[in-house]
């Protein structure tokens, strides 16, 4: 039994001006129906290619996909783009994370949210706007029966991230990719919408991948977490398990180079050495060896001869040996 | 919108004034008396006076501008009799009342300038639709090149080789003659027909390739992105999101250029023999003729400033951004 989104072995390459990108190398993931799981990287580690490619909108004359990206049992990769179109925003839809570029400026609201909905559920365009309004009522715009005919830029952020979601959940998807729906949010906000999301993830039962370089927004929103680097998984736990005890070397930069409340306001923050590395030629073996500072600790040339495998279930794509880490974790 | 309206047109009318005053100025500082065009062979000092004061040339600068303009909204009598409103005077040159002359011409030119607009929109806009959608194919290439082709022709060498071949050549077409829509519809078309595919040739190159970018650009942005994701087709994702989004600059540029396109259309006037505005403009100015003159640059302002609010209006219909604003 497979799982309701199950991606298996995932590679994304595209070509570019300056040669062939692997963005995406060797990706395996599930997320269970009711799930959140929160995939966590810096910028260019492959999240967001990852879950454009299950939606299928990459650029098809550039990009090249190999593996398997299952859901509920049907592989996206090799459907024609009638059947996907026929999935997109109905049983699986996307909140993208710049609500002000992501909706159309010469569209209403109420149009935009309506849209998949006549297009998918061959609605009228009488009940559509109904189900609009009901859709912004539900993500909590006050006076939603007016604000259907506002334009997005009528709009303040939040709520505009709020219609956003209410689009995409107009259909009542089973699969929910939210794209850093956070990250152009003030704090107070993003804490509103992750409830929501919460809120509506409960009455639909729908799976929730959230994408997002906020180790917070991860601990207090996700079931399970994944930890991409460098267009690989480095490490995959429940979010309880990779944030009290992360066992990759990666990790415990990311964990380290994060403020916290409970930390002395003096403690400086330890920022990891370096910067991602190129994807046009990513340095053989591990990929985090030329920034990792536990090469050392290995012994030999493994880091930067041979690749590190991610075991299935709980664990980290590292050579050390685990526990190597203790006492590293705060 | 009734406010903006209000407000451009009252712009409008001041652009319109101001262009007239330094006309008319610009006009007396020629190194010509207009008087002796009328004089005839044996003109002596005398007559010449006699000329100059029915003409009301003989009073100060200011005072004959005031004349004139208050001529257009009131009517003005002269010597010969009342010319009623709008009164622009009687041409120096052949003693007709400018405004018949510019009432015969004025049609030609529009029907020119707006057809040939209509048709290098419809062509070149949907050509670069075309090749943004078939981007890196075939037709694409074929469309970028004869855009670039396009771009390094000039209307009086079209319209040439378009005579050569169309008219004298092949004998497919008629000499290009302009016929009032009024009366006969299908010869006013069909006698149009190559000044507007010579007119439009180059506007059609840029429309294009405008259009080709501009959709190119639309179809990477996020709200395409985001059309997408929600399951919309193909055709609803390239009509519905990028070409509206391609819409507005593409009525921007076609604002900005409305004043070529008036130029466009005497350079074709003259291409073709066709009496309209320009050939008017340019017989007024070397013949010192100062009522057609102005007359001409008045109605030929007018016009452009007209268009120029009715493309600002259809942008603000376009862009809620700029309606609500």
């Amino acid at each position: 039994m497979t799982a309701f989104l199950s991606v298996r072995d995932l590679s994304v390459r595209f070509a570019t001006e300056d040669g062939v990108v692997r963005a995406v190398d060797g990706l395996s993931f599930d997320v269970e129906r009711g799930r959140t799981l929160g995939i966590v990287g810096e910028s260019g580690s492959g999240k967001s290619v990852t879950n454009l490619s299950v939606l299928g909108l990459h650029d098809r004359r550039t990009t090249e996909i190999e593996g398997r990206i299952l859901l509920d049992g049907q592989d996206l990769t090799t459907a024609p783009e009638s059947v996907l179109e026929k999935l997109r925003g109905n049983r699986m839809a996307m909140i993208f994370q710049d609500s002000l570029t992501a909706l159309s400026p010469y569209y209403t609201v109420g149009r935009q949210i309506a849209e998949p909905f006549r297009k998918h559920t061959g609605a009228s365009r009488r009940e559509a706007r109904l189900r609009a309004v009901e859709m912004l009522e539900k993500v909590g715009i006050p006076n939603a029966a007016l604000r259907v005919d506002d334009y997005p830029h009528q709009f303040s952020g939040g709520m505009r991230q709020r219609a956003m979601i209410a689009m995409a959940l107009v259909c009542d998807p089973e699969l929910l990719i939210a794209d850093e729906p956070t990250t152009a949010l003030d704090v107070t906000v993003q804490a509103q919408i992750l409830d929501l999301l919460k809120d509506l993830q409960q009455q639909t039962g729908s799976a929730i991948v959230l994408i997002t370089h906020d180790l917070g927004v991860v601990a207090g929103t996700a079931d399970d977490v994944l930890v991409m680097y460098a267009g690989r998984a480095v490490e995959r736990g429940t979010a309880r398990e990779v944030l009290r005890s992360p066992r990759h070397p990666y990790t415990w930069g990311l964990l380290g180079s994060m403020a916290r409340l409970t930390s002395p306001v003096d403690e400086p923050l330890t920022p990891i050495p370096g910067s991602p590395p190129s994807l046009l030629d990513p340095p053989p073996g591990c990929p985090f060896h030329p920034r990792c500072a536990y090469v050392a600790r290995v012994g030999g040339d493994r880091c930067r001869t041979e690749r590190p495998e991610l075991p299935e279930g709980r664990g980290a794509a590292c050579h050390l040996p685990d526990g190597a880490g203790k006492g590293r974790t705060r | 919108m009734l406010r903006f309206l209000a407000r451009r047109t009252l712009g409008a009318l001041v652009i319109i004034l101001l262009i007239s005053a330094i006309t008319f100025f610009l006009f007396f500082a020629l190194p010509s008396e207009p008087a002796l065009m009328s004089c005839g062979k044996n003109c002596t000092a005398d007559s010449l006076a006699v000329i100059n004061k029915n003409l009301g040339l003989d009073r100060p600068v200011p005072v004959q501008y005031w004349h004139y303009m208050a001529g257009i909204f009131t009517g003005r009598d002269f010597s010969a009799g009342h010319c009623p409103a709008p009164c622009f005077g009687y041409s120096f040159a052949n003693q007709q009342p400018v405004w018949d002359t510019i009432v015969d011409r004025f049609p030609t030119t529009l029907s020119i300038a707006l057809g040939g607009a209509t048709v290098f929109l419809v062509v070149g806009v949907g050509v670069g639709m075309l090749a943004a959608a078939f981007r890196g194919t075939w037709i694409d290439k074929l469309f970028s090149s004869l855009a670039l082709l396009g771009n390094a022709l000039q209307i009086y060498f079209v319209g040439v080789v378009a005579l050569a071949v169309l008219v004298s050549g092949l004998h497919w077409m008629d000499n290009p003659a302009y016929y009032p829509i009024t009366e006969d519809p299908v010869k006013w078309f069909t006698g149009m027909l190559i000044p507007w595919l010579v007119l439009s040739v180059i506007f059609i190159a840029s429309y294009s390739r405008m259009t080709r970018s501009l959709m190119i650009e639309q179809l990477s942005e996020d709200h395409v992105r985001t059309a997408r994701a929600k399951g919309l087709g193909r055709s609803a994702v390239f009509f519905r999101y990028a070409w509206r989004g391609a819409l507005a600059p593409i009525v921007t540029i076609f604002g900005i250029d409305l004043g070529s396109l008036f130029s466009g259309a005497i350079i074709t006037e003259f291409t073709f023999s066709l009496h309209g505005l320009g050939r008017l403009a340019v017989s007024s100015v070397t013949g010192t003729d100062l009522p057609m003159l102005m007359a001409v640059m008045l109605v030929g302002c007018t016009a452009i400033v007209l268009a120029n609010i009715v493309v600002d209006a259809a942008y603000a219909l376009i862009d809620p951004r700029v309606r609500l604003a």
